[in-house]
């Protein structure tokens, strides 16, 4: 179990996401998780064994460490990519139910089932419009809000995104103010803000996404007042070219994730 | 060997699962599990290493270590994690068993092997009182191992070989307390939606039962 496994996850949901939407997940996969994975746990990995204070008092280093680290960057960011990641599952859930109850009405033989086949059923492409589009939505929603969560948490405690050299402990047993050093703090300047950086492309992307879906979602109501005939027909044959090219696009992006992790 | 088999394993059971035991799954996963091993393990990787003593003796260090924690929360956690998901294999090896039988017979004897009835949904309720007690037991082990989910900066400690009463502090106490409460969140709503599973078979199942003897007497 490990990061590829909910790459697996993620990936069945991306069949029926938007454009905004493959992209949020390419970026999530490349230049969050993998460059989590890859370098940062790395960088951070022996941050307690080489974190130094000026004296010889036992006990005194693992108390300031833990005063100025209450929870480590790595961790926060693992925890980050996870909640940001799960909203995802309720698409997938809803898809999963929807097929579940064509499958019913398949089996039961009703007429108004227009597939031929289950395996017809089962790599169905659902579009994004009626509950399916407030549960889209809704996942897009909560992926902002814990993005922002988690930027704020990591602003709060750490006042703002740089690592220092030094800092000045005077925390129980330390007998006076002890000068503790971090080890590679610039490496770690680096990679929180190139991090942050990655974060804050993935809420502009959110916020897209939330904005393509609603002028979408009142596009459509002005047709269906204006417009009561259309071509259900051709609109479905573009939107069926344009997602093909965009699952070869995400597709072999993905290959390349695979490939590394 | 590794947290991937019990994954594999898992995914097998979702396919007979309710919908609330799906979402069950999902939440061990990536909730428990994913959390377990991308973050959890490397919290407790060196903390016998990083536990310090304010004492030259040797083997004090050793013996307060042994003494605060005779099994680390990881361990306790894995074991939790692993009793926790085992219950769900007897609805597995129920319904092996039956698609066993009706090769053994070369006729269907049952409406769909995975579907949950008669013989299955007693397997499958006595599966989601297991995984409950587990939790539960799990749950107040920790809470009496460690006087609560808590875990202090400092201990102080006087065994033997420790000439006197010792100071010993234990790393990175506050990252251990977060992801501790962390477990128990996650334990409490698997215990819920193990709870709420439960009541929903039991309510279905009467109500259909209900209707049957209903329909027999009107005929």
């Amino acid at each position: 179990m490990d990061w590829g496994a909910l790459h697996t996850i993620l990936g069945g949901v991306n069949k029926h996401s938007t454009s905004i939407g493959k992209i949020w997940l390419t970026v999530l996969f490349i230049f969050r998780i993998m460059i989590l994975v890859v370098a940062a746990e790395r960088v951070w990995g022996d941050e307690q064994d080489d974190f130094v204070c000026n004296t010889l008092q036992p006990g005194c280093k693992n108390v300031c460490y833990d005063h100025f680290f209450p929870i480590s960057h790595i961790r926060l960011w693992a925890l980050q990519l996870i909640f940001v990641s799960t909203p995802a599952l309720l698409v997938a859930m809803h898809v999963a139910y929807r097929r579940h109850e064509k499958k019913r009405q398949f089996r039961k033989g009703d007429q108004k089932c227009e597939y031929k086949d289950i395996e017809e059923i089962r790599k169905q492409r659902f579009r994004i419009e009626g509950s399916l589009w407030w549960t889209y939505t809704s996942s897009i929603f909560f992926r902002l809000v814990f993005e922002a969560v988690f930027m704020y948490a990591f602003y709060f405690m750490y006042n703002g995104f740089q690592m220092p050299r030094l800092m000045k402990c005077n925390a129980w047993p330390c007998p006076n103010t002890v000068d503790c050093f971090v080890s590679r703090p610039t490496e770690k300047t680096v990679f929180t803000i190139f991090m942050i950086a990655v974060s804050s492309i993935c809420i502009l992307l959110n916020v897209a996404e939330l904005c393509y879906l609603l002028t979408k979602f009142f596009l459509r109501r002005s047709k269906k007042a204006g417009n009561p005939k259309h071509h259900p027909n051709h609109e479905n044959k573009e939107e069926t070219k344009q997602n093909e090219m965009n699952e070869l696009i995400s597709d072999s992006c993905q290959n390349t994730v695979i490939g590394f992790s | 060997m590794s947290w991937g088999f019990l994954r594999d394993l898992l995914s097998g059971v979702n396919k007979y699962s309710t919908g609330i035991g799906r979402i069950w799954v999902a939440v061990v996963f990536i909730f428990r599990l994913l959390i377990y091993i991308a973050a959890a393990e490397n919290i407790w990787k060196y903390e016998h290493d990083e536990f310090e003593c304010n004492i030259k003796q040797p083997g004090c260090e050793n013996v307060c270590f042994d003494h605060f924690f005779p099994v680390s929360h990881i361990r306790l956690w894995a074991l939790q994690l692993i009793m926790v998901s085992t219950p769900s294999f007897l609805v597995v090896f129920h319904v092996a068993y039956r698609e066993n039988r009706e090769k053994h017979h070369n006729q269907k004897l049952y409406k769909s092997p995975g579907e949950i009835d008669g013989g299955l949904l007693c397997t499958y309720l006595i599966s989601l009182i297991l995984k409950t007690g587990f939790e539960i037991v799990f749950l107040v082990l920790f809470y009496k191992l460690y006087n609560g989910f808590e875990v202090p900066r400092l201990v102080k400690c006087d065994i033997r070989p420790c000439p006197n009463t010792v100071d010993c502090y234990i790393s990175k106490p506050t990252e251990k307390i977060i992801f501790l409460y962390f477990l128990v969140a996650t334990s409490c709503l698997c215990i819920v939606l193990n709870l709420s599973e439960l009541s929903y078979l039991i309510f279905k199942y009467s109500i259909k039962c209900y209707l049957k003897r209903y329909i027999k007497k009107c005929q």
